[in-house]
């Protein structure tokens, strides 16, 4: 059978099964709908926290930063798992012996202020919708390349798929459907993994074959191998990195911390029907996104032997079809800078700035790309890195059936968080805004209905971004870690593990840490780029990591002003008692 | 380490509590420093601060500290967690506080 009808088939089971499963979990009430009724069974919602992080940019664009960044690459590794260390340990259980449905719930009740609710409702919404955004995109891309549709069509598909289950299942519709969304995620990751690692190293195990030797008979190492190949072509060595210690190390916290705040991450431990449930939850969530991170490192280090193997010093008329497929979606571009019509793959730009596609061809048979070429750089290729995962199937020239699967994956992993998102979004709107603080009187049925709404329009307002994304959304996705580190994490984590943190240095923390990353982190990548080099950032630590700096500042400013202000009230403090221990779970707090 | 040690706050917890969830409590905070230790030795000690030196080992072909950095701190991770579950039900048990 043909690839394409393949790509059809598998992309419209998946959506079929995922719409069966929203019309069989269609919520009721608006605990169905905030919490999936807090019965979910912890395995379940491992498997559906895991669906739920595990974002586009996780499965289409993880391994490819790998290949490109190698060592330089561990931030997203250790910090994107490294959190979940601190969600079961300092979070989730408290958060869910609370037993309230949003994170805002949490804050405005333990800092006994509607002021430190609206507060966290805007961290909230800021950090969900820029991530939405690039989830979008993914879509987008996934539609575009695979289905033959324009990204206009593919979105208003992916939107319409995910009003049909987060609209009407809410919570509860969204836990189901994610878990069918991680099954597919993960096998359309893996099997491609299995595939190119016993090609290239004759063990399918990918975590086993990148510590083994290269089966072309040069008994050299895979990592060996790669660091031989690429400092002969001008790159560092893969197993080096070029950022500073300060800043990994900062950008790893700031990712770890962040991952702990992130409210559409924290909100799945409150569907769980226990406290110790919570923290089993965690320990299957990180076990189900281990499976994919430690198998991406892997992908990422064959995928960068493969392309050099099959792209470099061959000429471009030998240049395989997905080569050209991906060049043809303008991701992929060829200069033939020395006119010898072979390409050249080699450090640095092949020219200034992202691909201008002319009308017709050069000589070298490639689509014209008129940019001003980089004279610095013999280098004549132009790849995004993106593609690595996508194009994975095709670089291996695996069976058609898997470059279905894969193409079905993406479409999973960017629908999944994209509902979890909105799913947050609408909460915060109906239950902390309208119920909790503007309109205490609306009834159950009037808050389901304004969920609905608000989820409706946060569809809507996602999908504009995705259609007709402005410039600033690739550049400003160390937002969402680098807030929910400094502003969300620390307010939750003192709300807990101390009593005197009251309301007055909960909102003085959550200000200062707010303004002063949303501060840097704007200075850098909008209003100033030019000056985003690491000369110039404070401590050489840059917009990505500052988050660590604007969470110790929180720290500091929150203990500063509570010790000068008044002692927290006797009820709060009964509270923090309750919620350290985990007997009683279930039973709803006393606002 | 700034943020996972929690501001001591054991004065103002005084006369609030039962002696019971005190103890608990205490056991937890001591279980939780201990195994925040290991999630950062693994993580920032060996995969980042000292990788340089660790790397002179190896294993299979993994140099020791990009192991760390890109396998070996994941599955710690992992670990860490399980070992957490185990011991907090065997606590909440021993001062018969379980849910």
């Amino acid at each position: 059978m043909e690839t394409q009808t393949l790509i059809y088939i598998f992309v419209g089971l998946s959506f079929a099964m995922y719409i069966g499963i929203a019309i069989w979990s269609r919520a009721g009430s608006t605990k169905e709908f905030y919490v999936a009724g807090g019965g979910v069974n912890p395995v379940v919602n491992g498997m559906a926290t895991a669906a739920d992080w595990m974002s586009a940019a996780s499965f289409i664009s993880m391994a490819g930063l790998i290949a490109f960044l190698g060592y330089d690459a561990s931030v997203y590794l250790m910090g994107w798992t490294g959190g979940y260390v601190l969600l079961a340990l300092l979070l989730a259980p408290y958060l869910r012996k609370f037993g309230q449905f949003t994170v805002p719930d949490f804050i405005g009740t333990r800092y006994y202020s509607k002021t430190a609710r609206v507060v966290a409702v805007i961290c909230l919404i800021f950090i969900s919708f820029t991530y939405i955004a690039g989830q979008m995109r993914g879509v987008g891309i996934v539609f575009s390349r695979f289905l033959d549709v324009s990204i206009f069509w593919g979105v208003i598909i992916g939107m319409g798929i995910v009003f049909i289950y987060a609209v009407l299942g809410g919570m509860k519709g969204i836990t189901y459907t994610q878990v069918a969304q991680y099954c597919v995620l993960i096998f359309a990751y893996m099997v491609p993994a299995f595939f190119l690692s016993f090609m290239i190293t004759g063990n399918p195990i990918p975590q086993l074959g990148l510590g083994s030797q290269v089966n072309d008979g040069s008994g050299l190492y895979v990592l060996e191998k790669l660091n031989l190949v690429l400092t002969d072509l001008g790159f560092g060595q893969y197993t080096d990195g070029s950022k500073s210690m300060i800043d990994v190390f900062c950008i790893t916290l700031a990712l770890m911390v962040g991952t702990a705040g992130l409210p559409h991450v924290i909100v799945r431990f409150f569907t769980v029907p226990k406290a110790s449930d919570a923290r089993k939850s965690a320990g299957w969530a990180l076990l189900f996104i281990a499976l994919l991170y430690t198998t991406a490192p892997a992908v990422g280090a064959f995928a960068r032997i493969n392309f050099i193997d099959t792209v470099n010093e061959t000429s471009y008329a030998q240049a395989p079809d997905w080569f050209k497929n991906w060049e043809s979606n303008d991701l992929i571009a060829f200069q033939d800078k020395n006119n010898d019509g072979v390409m050249q793959y080699r450090s640095g730009d092949a020219f200034e700035g992202a691909p201008v596609f002319a009308e017709g061809t050069a000589a070298s048979g490639a689509r014209e790309v008129t940019n001003t070429p980089n004279a610095d750089s013999e280098n004549e290729v132009y790849v995004d890195r993106d593609i690595m995962v996508l194009a994975n199937p095709e670089i291996g020239n695996l069976p058609g059936w898997v470059i279905a699967l894969v193409a079905a994956g993406g479409l999973a992993a960017a629908l999944s968080t994209a509902a979890g998102l909105l799913l947050v979004i609408s909460s915060s709107i109906s239950h902390d805004l309208l119920k909790s603080t503007f309109r205490p009187n609306i009834s159950e049925k009037g808050e389901l209905l304004a969920a609905r709404l608000a989820a409706t329009a946060a569809i809507i307002v996602a999908g504009y971004l995705g259609i007709y994304p402005p410039g600033w959304v690739a550049q400003v996705v160390a937002f969402a870690f680098g807030l929910a580190a400094a502003s969300l994490f620390p307010a939750i984590f003192m709300g807990i593990f101390t009593k005197f943190m009251n309301r007055e240095g909960a909102i003085a923390g959550m200000v200062t840490g707010l303004a002063f990353t949303f501060g840097y982190i704007f200075y850098f990548k909008l209003a100033n780029p030019e000056a985003n080099v690491a000369e110039n950032w404070l401590l050489g630590i840059s917009p990505e990591g500052i988050g660590v700096v604007g969470m110790v500042l929180h720290f500091i400013v929150a203990i500063v002003v509570a010790k000068m202000t008044a002692r927290t009230p006797m009820d709060v403090r009964r509270l923090v008692d309750s919620i350290r221990v985990p007997r009683g779970a279930g039973e709803a707090h006393a606002h | 380490m700034v943020d996972e040690t929690p501001p001591d706050s054991s004065q103002a917890d005084e006369g609030e509590t039962n002696a019971t969830e005190n103890a608990y409590w205490r056991d937890n905070l001591r279980l939780l420093l201990t195994l925040m230790s290991i999630w950062f030795v693994v993580s920032f000690g060996a995969g980042i601060l000292f990788r340089d030196w660790l790397d002179q080992f190896s294993l299979g072909g993994y140099p020791l500290g990009f192991w760390f950095a890109q396998q070996g701190s994941i599955y710690i991770f992992m670990a860490l967690i399980l070992y957490y579950v185990v011991k907090m039900r065997s606590l909440e048990r021993k001062y018969d506080l379980d849910d």
